[in-house]
């Protein structure tokens, strides 16, 4: 598979960058998106929009500035180990497209040989 | 002012919920007035998903037999309620206003759910939204838009656009919304109803479908600050089965309502990004004003982080959209596209299930997640956010509370951003940094702007200060009612 990017050295990488739609390609498979041609077009100059907007915090001293990953830090939240009810088995298959012997049913994963 | 003859559904959810409980008005006489509301105008306005006449029905004769057996219903008691429509409730469907949750019906409620019930409180509906609630004016749904009330060639704002049109309409006397970057505030503004983000982690967030999970916070719309005092109360408080959910009691907030603002400083950002409409800041000087007018003191504050708020939201919003977005591949829930091997079920599933901003969004998210790119654009913005927390927090070493505009314009026709998704976002300007810092935040309507329709004035509060932040509010609604009085 065709990674271009991943050999882009960090330092070299900044907000401003352009994105081409060989990038849009390769991320819309990482985030499982089947998107036409017509869509990574679109994508790709919508997004590079949005990156160059965003680049205003390239301006920013951020190297000593420890990241904020939440806004009200609460840490080892756990319960008392007591057996709880959980959701009803049958109920939660009957939400799924296709459920058969008390599973989820899909198709193959393996053996496809491709 | 309030009468026994005003319609119910005119009047506020407290004195609807006093009459009920003390049996001077049966909870089933007011839902059919709501319900009467929704039947006159819901074809117009759009603001329903799933209405729910007959459940609701049931729970208001459930609510009736209790005053009549001699039993307290609750505080809410016989309280219509509309629910955003990514809320959990139990057999019944909750879409998220996507194709991708075609059919499924929750196998849970929310704990908001549990507790609004536990409270007398009646669900009249599941409201719409934009698309995973990824958008600033319900247009982005796959059931078509909610159209504002007050005007239905203008938007409602969004994403939480259907619960605040019912409310705006008399549809229901309460509305739950969810807000990740002013979802809950841009709306209510935009429809001229109070709307309330409390604390992160103050509302129990079991059974909200997430989008963002370290921004998405539940509160109320309501046509008064008493009213989203009370329902703040009930919905607030910790729920074991939410990790992020503060251990604390909810917050008492109807108790100090009336205590004033005297002595209270009220922070001007001087330094708050342009882009608001003059009418709208005119509607802020008389905010500011007014406040004074109750004895507060106005103090000028930086916050110079808060410019760079709409960055760094839209990087980790969609980086953590991108991530929660991932269950849906067509394998426990909702829709599936059949395929042969799993791969392309999945891909061709999430194809056909998402609209286009929520594809934007999973897009951008997981480009600024990728390898390579991770440190460029999803490491900054959270460097950005300690950032904006800290210059909120110095803030608050100044001033007690915060005022800002909360929408930069009035209610905007249907249509006028939707070809540019940069220019929607912009409308999230002024409530994205609350969300960023956890901070709690709210608008309150504060007069007209152009053409006559409501600007709604945001009142900001550091971390667990709803109370104050509520107390400034009402003075801006007496504010108003003074005002309006005097016409």
């Amino acid at each position: 598979m065709r990674q271009p990017h991943r050999s882009a050295p960090l330092a070299s990488v900044g907000v401003s960058d352009r994105i081409s739609t060989a990038d849009v390609e390769h991320v819309a498979r990482l985030a499982r998106l089947a998107l036409t041609p017509e869509e990574i077009e679109r994508t790709t100059a919508q997004l590079a929009d949005m990156l160059e907007h965003f680049a205003d915090i390239d301006e920013l001293a951020l190297d000593d500035v420890v990241p904020m990953t939440q806004a009200f830090p609460l840490t080892n939240v756990l319960r008392d180990d007591v057996v709880q009810p959980g959701l009803d088995h049958d109920e939660v298959l009957a939400a799924a497209p296709d459920a058969v012997d008390g599973r989820f049913r899909v198709p193959p994963i393996v053996g496809l040989d491709r | 002012m309030e009468s026994e003859e005003a319609p119910s559904s005119a009047r506020a959810a407290i004195g609807l919920a006093a009459d009920v409980r003390a049996g001077r008005l049966r909870a089933l006489a007011v839902l059919e007035q709501h319900l009467a509301a929704i039947e006159l105008r819901e074809p117009e306005i759009h603001a329903f998903n799933t209405l729910l006449a007959d459940e609701a029905r049931a729970a208001a004769m459930d609510v009736d037999a209790a005053v009549a057996a001699g039993r307290d219903p609750g505080p809410l008691a016989g309280v219509p309620v509309a629910l955003k429509d990514n809320m959990c409730t139990r057999g019944i469907p909750t879409t998220c206003s996507s194709r991708i949750l075609d059919g499924w019906r929750p196998p849970y409620d929310a704990t908001v759910v549990e507790r609004l019930h536990a409270a007398g409180a009646v669900v009249v509906g599941k409201t719409n939204l934009d698309e995973f609630a990824m958008g600033s004016s319900t247009e982005n749904s796959a059931f078509g838009p909610t159209r504002n009330p007050l005007d239905t060639s203008r938007v409602p704002g969004g994403s939480s656009g259907g619960s605040a049109a019912a409310v705006a309409a008399g549809f229901a006397a309460v509305g739950l919304g969810s807000d990740t970057g002013g979802s809950i505030r841009q709306p209510a503004s935009l429809c001229g109803v109070v709307g309330v983000k409390p604390t992160y982690g103050r509302v129990s967030r079991y059974g909200l479908i997430a989008f963002a999970s370290s921004l998405d916070q539940i509160g109320p719309f309501t046509r008064t600050v008493a009213d989203a005092a009370l329902v703040t109360e009930v919905i607030g408080g910790h729920d074991p089965a939410d990790s992020t959910s503060i251990p604390q009691p909810a917050p008492e907030l109807t108790a100090t309502l009336g205590d004033g603002v005297e002595g209270l400083r009220v922070g001007r950002i001087t330094d708050l990004p342009a882009g608001a409409d003059p009418d709208v800041l005119e509607r802020v000087d008389a905010a500011f004003a007014a406040l004074v007018d109750a004895g507060a003191t106005v103090v000028d504050v930086q916050v110079p982080a808060f410019t760079y708020g709409l960055t760094a939201y839209y990087l980790i919003a969609p980086a953590e959209a991108s991530s929660n977005l991932a269950r849906y591949d067509g394998v426990r829930y909702g829709l599936r596209v059949p395929a042969g091997d799993t791969n392309t079920m999945y891909m061709e599933t999430r194809a056909a299930g998402f609209g286009d901003e929520v594809k934007r969004r999973i897009m951008l998210g997981t480009y600024a997640l990728s390898a390579g790119y991770y440190d460029a654009y999803y490491g900054k913005a959270l460097k950005v956010r300690r950032l904006i927390a800290g210059d909120f927090a110095r803030a608050y070493e100044l001033a007690d509370v915060l005022v800002t505009p909360t929408s930069p314009t009035v209610a905007f026709p249907l249509g006028a951003k939707t070809e540019n998704p940069l220019a929607m976002y912009l409308c999230d300007t002024y409530t994205i940094p609350s969300n960023l810092s956890g901070d709690p935040a709210m608008t309150v309507p504060f007069g007209t702007g152009a053409d006559g329709l409501p600007v709604g004035v945001q009142v900001l509060a550091p971390a667990l200060g709803e109370a104050v932040m509520f107390r400034t509010a009402q003075t801006l609604e007496d504010a108003v009612r003074a005002y309006d009085g005097d016409r």
